[in-house]
């Protein structure tokens, strides 16, 4: 039996360790398409700010970690499927044949149609290749613009800060990080890094990157320019689906799968960043985070394996350190028909908890500036706990969360 | 280390709130928490000011010991001149706000001046503030502690707050802290009132440390198994509470009942701690439903309790129905035996009044006890309490003055002024069984002499905390003494007000000296702190903060007059069990004590005591 | 035979002896705050509740983990969390469906319980023996295993 897992993330690499250990003796392939080692995108910031160096995004650290599992890993880049014939065509030529494939390519940042973004000193920050050009042109006092406060825009924003840039943020929505963060939240988080002295422009386009005096030029619909040493695009990603055109594999946002992990097309598999999978709150949807990716990689390899086990869907959940301020969101952290809501706001220090009910079970929740027990949301969301009692006395007071879970979790 | 070596310095007036160093030539000679805010507080007033003035402050103060793994190092203490008695106050408490006071860095927190409009403190770690508290003026200790870790999204916050009685004047209010932990007596929360601070509120996350931890952890764990292995603070303590003491001492003959015309209360086994174990009929649970420690205590005395349901208490009030703190056997004796009523539902609920509304149990009990008595004997009538039938034995009198008293309205405000004033007010200050304006807890000076020694000398006014000789002459800790004889009694007072003035001023619980004695203390101290902390050390530690709360009192306008005891014990003899037929002989051992104090003949301590002790 | 930490809330009285104990060991000061294991108080019912990881099989903390950095002590049991791996980037702590893993901002790491290297310091220092470390097979931790099972994807088939 050979197994084939196309890009060597999260995902990727925890299906083939699965598979290593749930059929040992079988022929186990990890295609990545960097130059690097597997590495973790996550981590990036974190060698911004200095706390590791490149070796420390490296998924594994253990030397000759996948030859010990018996995973053989190999650069290549997928370029197309023979779903027939069972062949993965790789890019510049080669090619790999599988019995059971899997897809975990990832994805990738989304460049907007905006005039400028070839320019040299413009990067997205997603490899660790854009990090090391990153690296170079963000220095002490450099001004740098960040085009997007979404997740990853602000996950950037945090290590750009840390390394002492004089920091202008551009998103086109109404507030920062839009699509985790409700009006309240993604405005306290707006104060908050204003209060940092990071310039944030809410309901701007970048219009152009243009270039005056030898510096970069942002231009904004506002009428506002700022200059740069550096633009760092963050404007979304999307995932890596277009090698799989014409295999006849349904995908709409990513790859369609099953609760097995099951492409339409037989004997694949897609993870991670790219599939489309059962989302916990209904429906299938594409949870582009490290927590979805990993279990889909590990419950995928557990059914390519033939060890059946159904997977009941990603939870949508985000954690974000902008620049010091914590936040949290859990499923359904919007919260709308059906859904009760229980709120605690302290603008001053910075503090949030809203918490989603349908009847009595908590089904998402939104939170800044609190770090302790925040997994028992996931907890109680996840199975569906009845809090009885409880949920009267978390409307009325909604910081008693993790009292909630404990007397649950005794009862 | 051990210390935190800072205080925080409130000025209520102007609203500022400044860190300063602490004074560590001070802490070596006076330890912490009592001894070494009763120096600052010294220092820092005129001892003739009116305690409810806002040139008075208000002290609170931690050990060196608060917040290490020490059993029982939770301690705090609040110390001022006593709204109650005009003397110095220190009210020490457990729970879990001194630790956390500690852990944001601080030995103490100095109070002073009045603000303007009701306030509290709020302390997360080296960021101090004072909030509006507008909103929890008028309400409860329970609500206001629940208020604040609501408005500021955390329980791990720790509060220390007053209730309504505190605001409103009634001399014996106290300060309440994790719902009902109680720096109790003196009228320490009517003197926070009074400044106008509703509430502390801390959240600390700094951490202690020790100067000897290898030492210290040694002489910890070796002080924790003496405790473990010990019969009252192994297995008595935690099993039955204070509370285990009710009919020990209702057989000894000195269990003072209806304002101590009687020494032994033919209801005591129905409010003893057996009682508070027996199975109720409406719902088959006893009262009590569990003990529970306070901060890093291997004793775990404390009683969790609840009212049963269809007690007339708590009958359409969901919110006494729940459990809560109680009761101890101080608030049992005075809320039960001392106003003659046996309804040990009646008394957990007026003991969950006296925590919600901050009063100090032991001078409502005995205060309601003297009003009773009036009431027999025709001085007051129903006019003057607003139709409440004040008699000996009644239940509901007692739960009616409760809430009255906790509100600060009707007859309770009268009640809140204490028996001394109340008793004075209707012309009748004999029946006031105080000592400087305090009342007595619950052991009868005429059935353990020793006890009377020790309230008529308290320097806050009387109390069985200051020495607590019922250990020796009772329990036989550390050796057993007649309780009936007054031979012996003076030095056996001093030795025990000496070592409890350092154990009080350490940061642990005097509760340890069940077991403990000053041999196993010192070297948790010693090994914790800077300095020489031996038995020595301590002891003359202790002498010299006793005789320095003397000096106060002493320049506060108390004289040796004051350390007298009512009437009633000096000249009616008990009238049944073992002591049948004494009076307290006192007159045999305040010469005794004052001489071996170092004091005149009218016990003021000589020049040669005051620089003997470097005061 | 691994060894897993039994706890009876019934004894527990509330004293902290354990978190403290916890943070001296962890921390080298006595600060509860920074405790692994953390005892909740149920006031309204005379309650005392200690809380830690149960090093569940299921591991959500270490699978979660971008950069390797929570792996398995095969001796007790315990996951554990390699400091100079840890990034902070605080995914296990929303991974973790039993709360039990938090983020110290004084380091930037992660911290949770490890076991202590197979002497837990919190047993040895509870009073009353509500936390006792014991043969995992008769733990009541069953009961809470059966909750970590619950937990959607919590699958036994996924080990």
């Amino acid at each position: 039996m050979t197994y084939v897992i196309i890009g060597a993330g999260p995902a990727g690499v925890v299906a083939a360790e699965t598979l290593a250990k749930t059929d040992p003796g079988s022929d186990i392939v990890l295609l990545g398409g960097e130059a690097d080692p597997p590495y973790s995108r996550m981590a990036i910031p974190y060698v911004l700010t200095g706390i590791i160096d490149h070796g420390g995004t490296h998924l594994r650290k253990t030397a000759g970690h996948y030859d010990a599992l018996g995973i053989t890993y190999r650069q290549g880049r997928a370029a197309g499927i023979d779903v027939t014939g069972r062949k993965v065509a790789l890019e510049g030529g080669g090619e790999q044949a599988y019995d059971t494939l899997l897809i975990a390519t990832g994805a990738s940042p989304i460049k907007p149609p905006v005039p400028g973004l070839d320019r040299p000193g413009v990067h997205h920050c997603w490899t660790l290749d854009d990090c090391r050009e990153i690296e170079k042109l963000a220095k002490k006092g450099s001004e740098v613009v960040l085009m997007g406060a979404g997740f990853i825009g602000c996950i950037i924003l945090e290590a750009l800060v840390e390394r002492g840039v004089k920091l202008t943020v551009v998103e086109a929505l109404d507030r920062m990080v839009p699509r985790m963060m409700n009006e309240t939240a993604g405005t306290l988080i707006k104060d908050w890094c204003q209060a940092k002295g990071i310039t944030v422009h809410t309901s701007t386009k970048v219009t152009e990157v243009g270039e005056q005096d030898g510096r970069l030029a942002v231009a904004m619909d506002n009428g506002e320019t700022a200059s740069a040493d550096l633009v760092v695009v963050a404007a979304g990603v999307k995932s890596n689906i277009g090698f799989i055109d014409g295999t006849g594999m349904k995908a709409e946002q990513g790859i369609l799968v099953d609760e097995f992990l099951r492409t339409s097309a037989d004997n694949i598999y897609a993870a991670g960043d790219c599939a489309q999978g059962p989302d916990f709150g209904g429906g299938f949807n594409v949870h582009a985070i490290q927590p979805t990716s990993t279990e889909h990689g590990r419950f995928a390899a557990l059914n390519m394996a033939g060890k059946v086990t159904p997977y009941r869907g990603s939870l949508q959940m985000n954690v974000l350190d902008t620049a010091g301020l914590i936040s949290t969101s859990f499923g359904d952290w919007e919260g709308g028909d059906g859904t009760e809501s229980a709120e605690a706001l302290d603008r001053d220090r910075f503090k949030y908890l809203r918490l989603n009910f349908k009847d009595d079970v908590l089904v998402g929740a939104l939170s800044l500036g609190r770090t302790d027990h925040m997994g028992v949301l996931r907890g109680l969301i996840q199975n569906r706990t009845p809090l009885g009692i409880w949920k009267a006395r978390l409307m009325d007071d909604p910081h008693r969360i993790m009292e909630a879970y404990v007397a649950h979790a005794y009862a | 280390m051990a210390w935190a070596r800072r205080i925080l310095r409130v000025n209520l007036t102007k609203g500022t709130c400044t860190h300063e160093p602490l004074n560590m030539d001070w802490a070596k000679r006076y330890l912490g928490q009592r001894g070494l805010a009763t120096k600052y507080l010294t220092e820092e007033i005129d001892p003739k000011v009116d305690p409810l003035a806002p040139e008075n402050k208000l002290i609170m103060a931690t050990g060196p010991l608060t917040g290490t793994c020490a059993s029982t190092a939770g301690r705090y203490s609040v110390i001022t001149k006593g709204a109650l008695t005009g003397a110095i106050a220190c009210s020490n408490s457990g729970g879990f706000f001194g630790n956390e006071m500690k852990n944001a860095g601080l030995d103490m927190i100095i109070f002073e001046g009045r603000a303007k409009a009701p306030v509290y403190l709020f302390i997360d770690n080296d960021d101090c503030r004072l909030l509006d508290a507008s909103g929890y003026w008028g309400t409860s200790v329970w609500d206001t502690e629940e208020g604040i870790k609501e408005a500021h999204g955390d329980a791990q916050i720790r509060v220390a707050s007053i209730g309504v009685a505190g605001e409103k004047g009634v001399k014996f209010a106290c300060v309440v802290n994790d719902m009902h932990r109680a720096a109790g007596r003196s009228g320490v929360g009517t003197v926070m009132g009074s400044k106008n601070l509703k509430a502390v509120a801390i959240r600390g996350t700094k951490g202690v440390s020790v100067d000897d931890m290898p030492t210290f952890l040694k002489a910890v764990t070796a002080g924790k198994k003496v405790l473990a292995e010990n019969a009252v603070t192994g297995q008595g303590l935690p099993a039955y509470g204070t509370q285990v003491l009710m009919n020990v001492i209702n057989e000894t003959g000195a269990l003072p009942t209806r304002n101590h015309r009687d020494i032994q209360f033919e209801g005591a086994s129905k409010i003893s701690a057996e009682a508070m174990a027996e199975p109720r009929e409406s719902d088959g649970k006893p009262n009590l439903i569990r003990n529970a420690a306070c901060f890093g205590c291997t004793i775990a005395c404390g009683r969790i309790s609840s009212v049963d349901r269809t007690h007339y208490t708590v009958v359409d009030r969901p919110q006494y129905q729940k459990a809560s703190g109680g009761l101890e056997y101080e608030a049992a004796w005075a809320l039960g035996a001392a106003t003659g009523v046996d309804d040990l539902d009646a008394l957990t609920f007026a003991n969950f009044i006296c925590n919600e509304q901050g009063i100090d149990p032991i001078s409502f009990g005995a205060t309601v006890g003297a009003a009773m008595e009036m009431f027999e004997d025709g001085i007051i009538t129903t006019k003057d309490t607003g139709g409440i039938e004040v008699k000996f034995g009644s239940a509901r009198a007692l739960t009616d003055l409760a809430e009255l008293c906790g509100r600060g309205e009707g007859f309770g405000a009268e009640i809140g002024l204490g028996s001394k004033l109340l008793c004075e007010k209707y012309g009748k200050p004999e029946l006031s069984m105080s000592v400087k304006g305090q009342e007595f807890p619950a052991y009868d000076g005429r059935g353990i002499q020793g006890m009377g020694l020790t309230y008529a000398t308290s320097n806050r006014g009387a109390c069985h905390l200051r020495s607590y000789t019922v250990a020796s002459e009772i329990l036989g800790i550390p050796e057993k003494t007649d309780p009936l004889v007054t031979d012996g009694k003076a030095g056996l007072v001093k030795a025990f007000q000496d070592a409890t003035a350092a154990v009080d001023s350490a940061g642990i619980c005097v509760f340890t000296t069940f077991a403990w004695t000053l041999e196993d203390i010192a070297p948790q101290i010693d090994a914790a702190c800077e300095g020489d902390w031996s038995v020595e050390a301590l002891l003359a530690t202790g002498e010299r903060i006793w005789n320095l709360e003397r000096q106060f009192n002493l320049a506060a306008g108390f004289t040796g007059k004051d350390d007298n005891l009512p009437p009633r014990l000096m000249k009616d003899a008990a009238k049944t069990g073992p002591a049948k037929g004494l009076t307290s002989g006192l007159d045999k051992m305040l010469p005794e004590y004052y001489q071996l104090r170092g004091w005149s003949k009218d016990g003021v301590p000589t020049n040669e005591t005051v620089s003997r002790l470097g005061l | 035979m691994l060894k897993a930490l039994n706890i009876d809330p019934g004894k527990c009285t509330g004293c902290l002896q354990c978190e403290l104990a916890c943070s001296f060991e962890n921390e080298g000061v006595f600060n509860p705050s920074k405790s692994r294991i953390k005892v909740f108080n149920f006031h309204d019912q005379g309650r005392f509740v200690p809380y830690t990881c149960t090093q569940c099989d299921e591991a959500w903390c270490m699978h979660a983990c971008p950069v390797d950095a929570i792996s398995l002590n095969k001796l007790t049991g315990a996951k554990e969390v390699n400091d100079n791996l840890c990034v902070g980037c605080k995914v296990c702590t929303i991974a973790c469906p039993f709360g039990t893993v938090n983020y110290n901002s004084a380091t930037g790491k992660v911290i949770k319980c490890d076991l202590c290297g197979g002497d837990p310091e919190c047993a040895k220092a509870c009073p009353t023996d509500a936390i006792t470390y014991v043969d995992a097979d008769w733990t009541g931790l069953d009961k809470m295993r059966k909750w970590a099972a619950k937990t959607d994807a919590g699958q036994q088939a996924a080990h």
